[in-house]
């Protein structure tokens, strides 16, 4: 399956693929209404977290892995391998905001909501033509998408 | 039959994963004593609680036994095994054959003798029929005492709170969350229910329930002589593996059923896994029974596998825990009350009384082996990573941990790069 | 404001922020090396601090809602052609450190530009016009010197072969070349995009004066590899590395001048090839030591010719400078096998302001002046001639070869191609760009999978164009434009300058 790979090389830590996340994931579609409004209003947050350490940096996100933890670890069935996409597939309904798949996932890769019960994790974008919004956003090329 | 699971909790759903990623057709047949398709057995008191309706308990949708090639048996209970026959009996009479067979049957909760405790209005809060139970119950009862203060307990006793019940829970030992939390963090955590209502009583324990001649519940003695008026008690001291079937069966057992690495118990053929297994532990390596949900699918899964004929070490259990207190989130993950004579651990705590913030890590020589986070716990994951992957902690490294800012970027750089940028394709 | 030199306020440029634009999401924050930008605590917002910015538009270009636009200073002094503001700021500037003025790119003075005062032609009725879609157009192009004839001869079956002894070329698919711009001036990145780029494209790069990285050795059959007078990083492996070796006396930029490497720009990447200790500032004197006559050069041209086995061409670089022609000739009767000339545009990572803007001449002049002088001593086949120093576009290649250029180099239009806006502040390592810095949080910004795509993509795109001004006059090789002067016009030029242009003026 395709999967986004980050690139710590060319990562310049711009944090354009984390704006990128939250456009794709609001209603308006609109950067400026998602950053000023909808993050107060709706907690609207992106899925993707960029780490800085000296002069490196690095977008991590939901690795969609094989046998992942997060799915182990959910009580709720919010969380579960989808056999035909291999994404591992977040169900916000299910989801009854336990907190152990954000303590299972070794790599960090899930956020609590900021005003809901839920959690925040990346969906690679489901249903976006372009495919995942971070990817296109990057201008450095530190995200890859793409089969491996 | 190929495949046979002997219950239908978490660790079976992880089987039923994990025999299909090797094996995606043969037949499987799950026997279960409950009702329902598996659900999610921590959701009880969400349930309880009201937060949830009973729509939401099913872990895995309905096709999901369907398009996996499972044949459900509920209701039903396993009786017998007979490891030379390869057979189980249930108590529909029924004899079925197995080639592989998974015993999941879990835990049956702990109940101490204490006189009076046989009777109407003495529940455990470990499935969804005593959740129900309690939830018809809560409409009529103005009070309840619920006896344990590990993570069911106050989870038993938040739940009846929120239905509108008086409740007040009583832990023997010093502190609540004696077993998965710190000092520290239990007294967060208690803080918070008291905040909210809740009585909270330690050191104390039930000495005796009082009934009227009728039989009616009339109260609880106390080991400290006080006498508590209530209409149910709920007694939520733990569970403990439900390995009776198994060693009735000759399998051997210890604490819980013994396993190998492969999560093999000692028949040819026969695995087991879940609240009823005694798996190898991650970070001592010996064999322990952890309860928990994570690790009951994690054996799962991999008895699934090893079932299916893959070739599949067990990792290990890492004991952890993720329980919020009205809204106050806590989690522990691995060692977290390091033995005090031990000098080769060493631990760091920062305890914010105010912003009700705590966050303790546990290491021992240049690894991470466990930690609490109270509420600020965004970054557990990245914790976790540290405990579950084992990595060496160096000097800098180690502040940063402690400063509360674990990252990516402080992996050993091959395992950064295999973990996320494996090879470019060609 | 306070705190701060009394100039200060005559900053060069202004940051124009659209209230209804910015989120103060701080993209423009980490993207500004100069620290212009800054989240204000007491504000709660981005705002930014108009003296520091440099004019690089980095932040401009990354702003996710477009809302920051990087203007010159409206303010102005008192309209006075003689006292230009340029002169004032920087007599306040001097006035206040007592330095030397630095400079960074190529001279922006108001010096003419011929390339825009000549114009080329196009064949109408007579010698039809080629569409270069449709039939072949030949850019091919060898450098190296050329026999004055050549003499065949047929073997028993009476197929023909050359029996004349060809000497080393380098073989350029399109008449472009990248030019020298030192590991250690430009980061790794850079060099190994440049390097890609050639490979892809079937020309060379320059390696510059800092010699080249062990891991681009690989791409050494489109590499000419420098020695320069500070003989960074040369050694036998080094020479032998590429497809030429060029021994630069002169920078167009700073003629006259040497260089210098400050130490923080050496780190261990840069230490190794220029074998440097980390740290130490690398300075390349201003002549060569071991150079004081054209007898001199003569044998360090020879020196190179035998170590790398008079396999590769040797050229020599020099600055456009007044006497270019009797120099070049002098170069070319030493042994030369490709001069390399300089002119006053040529970029620099660093030159003394002055220097820059007031030594040397412009290219187009030196060239037709080069090729003139060797043409009239018949030394032109000697050597090839490449032209250097603000070339911009196809139009300015085409000229320049008409003029007699064998093919050109091209620096800046290089660094552009991959972001650089010219703001000219090369020098200070800071490069918002990641262009010249070293520094790996600057460096990073250049992956070189882009910038090689990006590099690649302009030799592409200039090579159609010139293969259509070619088929628009009716040639279908590059070699008949060469030197062919009738095919370029002057506009508003005097005599002196169409004479030394060696071209009529536009309508005769
Ligand atoms: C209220 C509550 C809250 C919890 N919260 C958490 C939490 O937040 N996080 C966490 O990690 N863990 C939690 N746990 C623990 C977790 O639920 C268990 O670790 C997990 O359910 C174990 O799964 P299992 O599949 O091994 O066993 P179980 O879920 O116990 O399933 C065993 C099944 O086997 C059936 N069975 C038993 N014997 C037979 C037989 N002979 N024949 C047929 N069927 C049989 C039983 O009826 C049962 O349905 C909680 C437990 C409870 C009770
Ligand atoms: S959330 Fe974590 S464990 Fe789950 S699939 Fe993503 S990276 Fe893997
Ligand atoms: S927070 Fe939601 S998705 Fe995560 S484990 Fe809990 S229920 Fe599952
Ligand atoms: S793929 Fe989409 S959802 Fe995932 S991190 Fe990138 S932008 Fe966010
Ligand atoms: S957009 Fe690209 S370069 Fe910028 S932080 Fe994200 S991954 Fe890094």
């Amino acid at each position: 399956m395709k999967r986004v790979y980050p690139d710590k090389e060319y990562c310049i830590g711009c944090h354009l693929c984390e704006l990128a996340c939250i456009t794709a994931h609001s209603a308006s579609k609109d950067l400026i209404i998602a950053y000023r409004d909808e993050r107060a209003a709706s907690g609207l947050s992106p899925c993707k977290r960029v780490f800085e350490k000296g002069d490196t940096c690095v977008a991590i996100s939901c690795r969609h892995c094989d046998e992942p933890s997060c799915v182990a670890a959910c009580i709720s069935g919010g969380l579960h391998k989808d056999p035909e996409t291999g994404r591992t597939v977040y169900d916000r309904d299910k989801c009854v905001g336990c907190w152990s798949c954000l303590m299972a996932c070794p790599y960090g890769a899930i956020r609590r909501h900021p005003i809901e019960n839920k959690i925040v994790k990346c969906d690679l974008c489901e249903g976006r033509a372009e495919g995942p919004a971070c990817v296109q956003a990057c201008p450095n090329a530190a995200l890859k998408y793409e089969e491996r | 039959m190929k495949y046979v699971i002997i219950g239908n909790g978490i660790a079976s759903i992880g089987a039923i994963e994990g025999i299909r990623k090797v094996d995606a057709a043969s037949e499987i047949l799950v026997i279960g004593a409950e009702d329902s398709p598996a659900y999610g057995r921590p959701l009880i008191s969400y349930l309880l609680a009201g937060k949830i309706g009973p729509d939401r308990l099913a872990l895995r949708p309905a096709e999901f036994y369907e398009k996996s090639n499972v044949t459900l048996k509920l209701g039903t209970t396993v009786t017998a095994i007979d490891t030379e026959a390869k057979t189980v009996t249930t108590d529909a009479g029924e004899t079925i054959g197995y080639e592989n067979l998974l015993i999941a049957t879990g835990g049956i909760p702990f109940t101490p003798p204490i006189p009076g405790a046989d009777g109407p209005d003495v529940y455990n809060f470990t499935n969804l029929a005593h959740a129900q139970t309690l939830i018809s119950k809560a409409r009529e009862i103005k009070r309840a005492v619920v006896i344990g203060g590990g993570l069911i307990g106050l989870k038993a006793g938040e739940s009846l709170f929120d239905r509108g019940v008086e409740v007040t829970i009583l832990e023997l030992s010093p502190r609540i969350l004696s077993l998965a939390f710190d000092e520290n963090a239990a007294s967060l955590a208690g803080g918070r229910l008291a905040e909210v209502g809740l009585a909270v009583r330690c050191g104390v324990s039930a000495k005796e329930i009082q009934r009227d001649s009728a039989g009616n519940l009339k109260g609880v003695h106390l080991t400290d002589g006080d006498f508590l008026q209530t209409d149910v008690v709920v007694i939520a001291i733990g569970v403990v593996p439900n390995y009776g079937l198994a060693k009735e069966s000759g399998l051997e057992v210890d604490r819980g059923i013994k396993v190998d690495d492969h999560m093999r118990a000692s028949a040819p053929g026969v695995f087991a896994a879940g609240d009823v297994a005694q798996a190898r532990d991650l970070l001592y390596g010996d064999d322990r029974v952890i309860p928990i949900w994570t690790n009951a699918y994690n054996q799962g899964f991999c008895a699934g596998k090893n079932m299916a004929g893959a070739d599949v070490r067990f990792l290990g259990s890492l004991a952890m825990n993720s329980i919020s207190f009205y809204g106050l989130p806590t989690i522990s993950v691995g060692m977290v009350n390091p033995p005090e004579d031990d000098a080769s651990y060493e631990v760091t705590a920062v305890l914010d009384e105010k912003k009700k913030s705590y966050r303790k890590l546990v290491f021992q020589d240049d690894h991470l082996v466990g930690y609490v986070l109270v509420g600020d716990i965004d970054m557990a994951g990245m914790y976790t990573a540290f405990v579950k992957f084992q990595m060496p902690i160096p000097e800098e490294a180690r502040r940063q941990l402690v400063a509360g800012e674990p990252d990516v970027l402080m992996w050993p750089d091959d395992f950064f790069q295999e973990t996320w940028n494996p090879g470019t394709p060609e | 404001m306070l705190f701060q030199p009394v100039n200060k306020n005559y900053h060069e440029f202004c940051i124009d922020r659209d209230p209804d634009l910015c989120i103060s999401c701080k993209v423009c924050v980490r993207q500004c090396s100069y620290q212009a930008h800054f989240f204000d605590e007491a504000r709660q917002k981005v705002v930014h601090d108009n003296t520091k910015c440099i004019g690089c538009h980095r932040c401009e270009a990354l702003c996710p809602t477009a809302a920051l636009n990087i203007r010159n200073k409206p303010s102005d002094f008192r309209t006075n052609k003689l006292w230009r503001p340029v002169f004032l700021q920087n007599i306040y500037k001097q006035a206040d450190t007592g330095g030397v003025l630095l400079a960074g790119m190529g001279s922006p003075v108001d010096i003419p530009v011929y390339w825009d005062r000549m114009l080329l032609d196009a064949s109408q009725v007579t010698n039809p016009s080629i569409d270069p879609l449709r039939e072949p157009m030949e850019l091919k192009t060898f450098l190296g010197a050329k026999p004055r004839k050549i003499s065949v001869e047929n073997d028993k079956n009476g197929k023909p072969s050359l029996k004349t002894k060809l000497s080393p070329q380098i073989e350029l698919e399109v008449p472009i070349m990248f030019a020298a711009m030192s590991f250690g001036a430009i980061n790794f990145n850079l060099h190994q995009a440049m390097a890609r780029a050639a490979t892809e494209t079937g020309v060379v790069y320059n390696t510059g004066e800092g010699g080249l990285h062990k891991s681009l050795y690989k791409y050494g059959r489109n590499t000419i590899v420098q020695v320069a007078s500070g003989r960074f990083g040369v050694h036998l492996d080094y020479l032998k590395a590429g497809v030429g070796i060029e021994i630069k006396v002169g920078q167009g930029a700073k003629p006259g001048i040497g260089g210098h490497l400050p130490g923080e720009k050496i780190n261990d990447k840069v230490s190794e090839t220029r074998m440097v200790p980390i740290g130490s500032d690398a300075i390349s004197p201003a002549p060569h030591h071991d150079i004081y006559s054209i007898e001199d050069l003569l044998q360090l041209i020879f020196a190179l010719k035998e170590a790398s086995e008079y396999k590769v061409p040797v050229a020599v670089k020099i600055a456009a400078v007044h006497n270019v022609a009797a120099i070049a000739s002098g170069i070319v009767r030493a042994g030369a096998d490709i001069v390399t000339i300089d002119g006053m545009r040529g970029g620099t990572g660093a030159a003394p302001a002055m220097i820059r803007d007031n030594v040397g001449i412009p290219i187009e002049l030196a060239l037709a002046q080069v090729d003139q002088r060797l043409r009239d001593e018949g030394i032109r086949n000697q050597a090839s001639i490449v032209a250097a120093g603000g070339i911009r576009c196809s139009a300015d290649v085409v000229k320049a070869i008409a003029l007699g250029a064998d093919a050109v180099y091209i620096g800046t239009a290089t660094l552009i191609a991959v972001g650089c806006t010219i703001c000219g502040r090369c020098y200070t390592g800071k490069c918002p760009w990641g262009i010249a810095t070293n520094d790996p949080k600057l460096s990073k910004r250049q992956n070189p999978d882009i910038a090689a795509k990006k590099l690649t993509n302009l030799i592409h795109a200039w090579g159609h164009e010139i293969e259509e001004m070619l088929g628009g006059m009716g040639l279908n090789s590059i070699e008949s434009l060469r030197g062919n002067r009738d095919k370029l016009r002057g506009v508003g030029l005097s005599d002196t300058e169409l004479d030394i242009l060696g071209i009529k003026h536009a309508g005769r």
